[in-house]
């Protein structure tokens, strides 16, 4: 069955919730698909039914935002995974242009098909993590990940844990860590002091964000847990789990062992791109932001008539600039779809563009922090998996770039490298950064092509349901 | 599994991962390659094996499969519940699952 929208919202992060509450609240017929069992997000994420813990800042904030979301009228489809797309400019020019498509399969009952005129994108980011030998040891966990654990669930990674990589998450992991129990090993930081203090003016504009930070550093102070600023992980080691962690200056060096049970570490967040890359939207690559970014105007249009990106899926500025992004973005749909006219947009506009110019200035700030380090992907050995679904090593990706694979589709072809079902969003970047360093620059190297289904999914959601009675048998011709 | 891996599954059990603080909903049983375990129902399937000691969830090309993501994204976790494969970060426990190693 077909349903059809005015505005469909993909992603019920604070972008995606504070799109949607928007448009419904302007009258729109507004759809939001989400795969998790709530909206949230990652760092609004709510517990599991039945779980409480004493409420904190964000998740006061992602409890603001959900409530809104439920008052707006907007239609709310959580446990839905988005697995195709199409319509939109995938159909050859019409008038009027043809709606987007969107099959989702819901965690229960049968897969559905939604049509909508407009179409806004907030996926979010996922976690880069640049493989290292022992990356692979059941033990070692994303930083976004050890946050979900702590944050929804409230179980910690490990008894005692190291944390590495760059950026807030750091410090905000370590810090709930201690919190909740656990012994923090040691934190290594890939920035120095230096760069936290380049850092320090863009998060003036958010005194309660820097002053959360500082609270963090204070946590760990008072229970001596080793800061080492400028340190990366050269190995994890253990048997048939993680046992120790070793640690070394960035100048290089054997460095020195931690035991411990977990190690949560990350180099920052990817902008999701998967499904503008499907609509063939235009990509700049902006290292500040994350990596391949949709190119977007002020009002968060891509170059697609009637596709929309909000929040960090359109370049790393933080959870607290998404709400005010998702805004632009549904008051942009809203205006071209005609359900405002132009002075209305122009009225209700400014005061998110100002919100989020002020909110993405220290997200920004945070981003670079978070950037790809090209220095970490140069330092894999050659031994080392980069793509754990096809077990491809860094010395085949080597291979291949000799035998000629000039970008990052090429080298799907010659390894198999981002073809298993992650999709190339794990080993993604350290493929196409070793690609890179080839080509002569990102820009070159290029990205997958967005293919369909953008999940893995069972195929009998593909066949949907299916009777041999219904296949048409053609009357045999008279001979 | 050799004596290591188990000692280390025990020293995880011995000692909760489960942080203290927290109002959960009743305990439940499943398992897990024919070991009953015990999680409060909804929590996720992921953190449920990991509260257990469960690390390892399966063999990949190249390397063990464990938990990494924990959003949906890496595919590293699946597992078959009652037959069908399912990524366990995103499936809630319930009374009953029969989860085994995909």
């Amino acid at each position: 069955m077909t349903v059809a929208y005015d505005v469909a919202v993909l992603g019920a992060g604070p972008a995606g919730m504070a799109a949607a509450t928007e448009a419904a609240r302007r009258g729109a017929r507004t759809v939001l698909l989400e795969e998790n069992p709530q909206a949230g997000g990652q760092v609004y994420r709510a517990p599991p039914p039945g779980f409480f813990a004493p409420p904190d800042a964000e998740r006061r904030a992602g409890d603001a935002l959900r409530a809104a979301l439920a008052t707006s009228g907007a239609e709310i489809r959580t446990g839905h995974r988005v697995w195709g797309l199409g319509g939109g400019p995938l159909v050859p020019a019409g008038d009027p242009p043809a709606p987007f498509r969107i099959d989702a399969l819901p965690s229960e009952g049968a897969p559905v098909t939604l049509e909508a005129r407009a179409l806004v994108l907030c996926a979010g980011t996922h976690e880069r993590v640049i493989p290292f030998p022992g990356w692979t040891l059941p033990g070692v966990i994303g930083l976004a990940a050890a946050t979900i654990l702590l944050k929804a669930q409230g179980v910690l990674p490990g008894r005692r844990v190291v944390v590495a990589g760059a950026g807030p998450l750091l410090y905000a992991v370590a810090a709930k860590l201690v919190k909740g129990g656990a012994e923090v090993a040691a934190v290594a930081d890939l920035a120095g002091r230096s760069e936290w203090a380049r850092a320090l003016p863009a998060l003036a504009a958010r005194p309660d964000l820097l002053a959360r930070g500082a609270a963090w550093r204070a946590a760990l102070a008072s229970r001596s847990v080793p800061v080492l600023a400028s340190h990366r992980v050269v190995a994890a080691e253990g048997g048939q789990v993680l046992e120790r962690v070793r640690i070394a200056p960035l100048g290089g060096g054997d460095g020195e062992a931690f035991d411990c049970d977990a190690l949560c570490i990350g180099h920052g967040l990817v902008p999701a791109t998967e499904a503008t890359r499907v609509f063939r939207a235009a990509h700049r690559y902006d290292r500040a932001s994350g990596g391949w970014v949709p190119v977007l105007d002020a009002d968060r249009r891509t170059s697609v008539p009637l596709l929309y990106v909000a929040g960090d899926a359109g370049g790393v500025r933080g959870a607290a600039a998404a709400p005010a992004s998702g805004r632009l973005a549904a008051l942009a749909a809203l205006a071209d779809l005609g359900v405002i006219g132009g002075k209305a947009h122009a009225r209700a506009r400014w005061r998110p563009w100002i919100e989020h110019w002020r909110a993405a200035r220290s997200g920004g700030a945070m981003a670079r922090m978070m950037a790809m380090r090209p220095a970490l992907v140069s330092a894999i050995p050659a031994e080392t998996v980069v793509c754990r679904c096809e077990g491809v090593t860094r010395a085949e990706i080597e291979a291949a770039l000799d035998d000629g694979a000039a970008d990052m589709n090429q080298l799907k072809q010659f390894t198999r490298c981002g073809m298993g079902p992650c999709q190339g969003r794990v080993c993604g970047e350290a493929a196409a950064e070793l690609v890179a360093a080839r080509v002569g620059g990102r820009e070159h190297a290029g990205f997958a092509t967005g293919r369909l289904p953008l999940r893995p999914l069972p195929m009998e959601a593909l066949l949907g349901a299916f009777d041999y009675a219904d296949i048409p048998v053609p009357a045999p011709s008279p001979v | 599994m050799d004596a290591r891996h188990a000692a280390a599954i025990l020293a995880r059990v011995n000692g909760s991962l489960r942080i203290a603080g927290i109002a959960r909903p009743a305990e439940v049983e499943f398992s897990f390659e024919g070991r009953v375990l015990r999680a409060p129902v909804g929590e996720s399937l992921a953190t449920a094996l990991l509260a257990s000691g469960v690390l390892r969830l399966g063999e990949g090309p190249g390397a063990p499969r464990a938990l990494l993501c924990m959003m949906g994204t890496c595919q590293q976790c699946l597992v078959r519940v009652d037959g069908r494969l399912a990524q366990a970060c995103l499936t809630p426990v319930r009374a009953g699952l029969l989860v085994q190693a995909a």
